[in-house]
């Protein structure tokens, strides 16, 4: 997992990317890099285009112009926003879990390996939902059914975690443990993290911070607060 | 009550009853298995409008006049199938609006050509057991009967080996697709798979009501289990427990097969609506 930390090459690179859907750029003149290691904080307005973003980032929709790189192989883990179709899923948190597994192996493999379910195993006692094991996930809690995507994330995530709103919905003191959560990735783990959020209180713990909007901003927390987007973006939240 | 048992024993050592329920078993069983996918995927009109294909293909089939219909009806549903997903993922028109479209057209057409060309003395009467397969069950031949194995045992294989990367797809496409799993391909798989099935299940339950036969064992599944696993699991075993208990009745009451393979469906799931009340209070 640390091994391309020391060469510094790049996880993913943007230069002038413009995202979103049927060649309608949602937010344009975006260029980062994400470096292995990074904690990297996407925010913005609701609706300024940062889960377009995500989605670029992960592949799913092509970029409307632009260049992003990816490293090749990235070990990408994606904890998505909850969809409605989730939340009536019959599926136990074991089967969720261990479907982050599925394309860990090199091999096409029809079913799970000993190491792939021990991976899954090791990764729910990290986020300490072992004794949800067979529990339905669709009669979990909020926080908990969280947990259960952020393990399966987990599970993917070699190199790096993309997060799209990780405590949406979820009360005070679960979006604490699961802020420190993420942080404890990050610091001691030493995984690769982006998380978008709309919220600003989240950059607090970022090492850099991208604004997506109409003035877009790339930097460091610290350069990012001094920043004029940081102004507004913080004037918009108080006037809500 | 005894006298139904030996009537039963009597149908079971005629050729033609062995050969419904061996089909009926085996459609029974697949259609059941991607039931759950269908439901969760909201692709269930995926099933309902290739069916109506299905129906088109097999009224064009009996007007050129061949004698094996079904590797016609199977070439041309599975064809619809791929053109659907495909035209879902990049057309402006909806999926759903694509798929009434489709369907209702392949319905009306069907029933067209089958009044203006047909030869058959009895057209209303083939039309219902196309549409409802009320007697088609009983007319398979052996050739019918081994087809209708390779391609269960096509269905069966398929789905077993791929059952963990249709879970990761039908539970969350997106992350399936960010973490590397060809989503695409294996939507394309799964409506294939329905295609296959809806042609094994016209023999049993005719183009109208397979459907039923792909959602009911699911949705009564789903009511009482909750992992995937087990839902499978209990709709294979449902479906198929249905399907048996269905021709039984239809042989001994003299009902159409199909309708009553579906209204077995329609009783378990009452009961496991019934079922999963009980138990979610307890």
């Amino acid at each position: 997992m640390l091994e391309d930390t020391k060469n510094g090459t790049p996880l993913i690179e943007c230069r002038g990317l413009a995202v979103g859907y049927d060649g309608k750029p949602a937010a344009s003149g975006l260029s980062f890099d994400v470096e292995p290691g990074d904690y990297l904080c996407i925010v913005g307005e609701n609706g300024s285009g940062k889960s377009t973003l995500m989605r670029t980032l992960l592949g799913l929709i092509p970029p409307v112009s632009g260049e992003i790189k990816r490293a090749p192989g990235a070990g990408i883990g994606y904890l998505p926003q909850q969809t409605e179709a989730q939340r009536d899923f019959p599926a136990s948190v074991w089967e969720i879990v261990l479907s982050g597994c599925l394309n860990n192996g090199k091999r096409f493999r029809p079913f799970y390996t000993r190491v792939q379910k021990q991976i899954a195993r090791d990764t729910m006692a990290q986020m300490g939902i072992t004794g949800l094991k067979k529990r339905c996930y669709r009669e979990l809690s909020g926080g908990q059914q969280q947990r259960v995507l952020l393990a399966r994330a987990l599970c993917a995530a070699e190199k790096a975690l993309l997060l799209d709103e990780p405590v949406s919905g979820l009360d005070p003191k679960v979006t604490e443990d699961m802020y420190k959560l993420i942080n404890h990735l990050n610091r001691d783990d030493g995984l690769t993290i982006i998380m978008i959020s709309h919220d600003i209180s989240a950059v607090e713990r970022a090492g850099k911070v991208l604004h997506v909007g109409k003035t877009s901003f790339f930097g460091t927390r610290e350069e990012y607060l001094r920043s004029p987007a940081a102004r507004g973006f913080m004037k918009e939240a108080e006037a809500e | 009550m005894n006298g139904v048992f030996e009537k039963l024993a009597e149908y079971l050592s005629y050729d033609f009853v062995q050969y419904a329920v061996i089909v009926g078993v085996l459609a029974a069983l697949c259609s059941s298995l991607l039931g759950v996918t269908l439901v969760l995927k909201r692709f269930s009109f995926i099933g309902d409008g290739l069916s109506h294909v299905a129906f088109g293909a097999m009224a064009v089939a009996a007007v050129i006049g061949l004698t094996n219909e079904t590797p016609v009806v199977l070439a041309v549903t599975v064809g619809s199938a791929i053109l659907l997903l495909r035209t879902g993922q990049h057309t402006r028109i909806r999926g759903d609006a694509a798929i009434a479209m489709i369907s209702v057209g392949a319905l009306a057409l069907g029933y067209l050509l089958m009044n203006i060309f047909s030869k058959s003395p009895n057209l209303s009467g083939d039309v219902c057991s196309t549409l409802f397969g009320s007697t088609s069950i009983l007319t398979l031949s052996m050739a019918d009967v081994w087809l209708c194995a390779g391609l269960s045992a096509a269905v069966i294989i398929v789905f077993v080996l791929f059952y963990n990367r249709i879970f990761a797809v039908t539970f969350d496409e997106d992350f399936a697709r960010a973490t590397g799993t060809k989503a695409g391909l294996y939507n394309l798989m799964i409506a294939v798979i329905v295609a296959v099935i809806i042609v094994l299940a016209m023999n049993l339950v005719g183009s109208l009501l397979i459907s039923a036969l792909v959602i009911f064992p699911a949705l009564s599944a789903m009511r009482v289990y909750k992992s995937f696993l087990s839902v499978t699991v209990c709709s294979a075993v449902l479906s198929v427990s249905c399907a048996v208990i269905g021709i039984a009745v239809s042989l001994v009451a003299d009902t159409p097969v199909g309708s009553t393979i579906v209204a077995a469906d329609m009783v378990a799931f009452g009961i496991f609506c019934l079922a999963g009340k009980i138990k979610s209070r307890a």
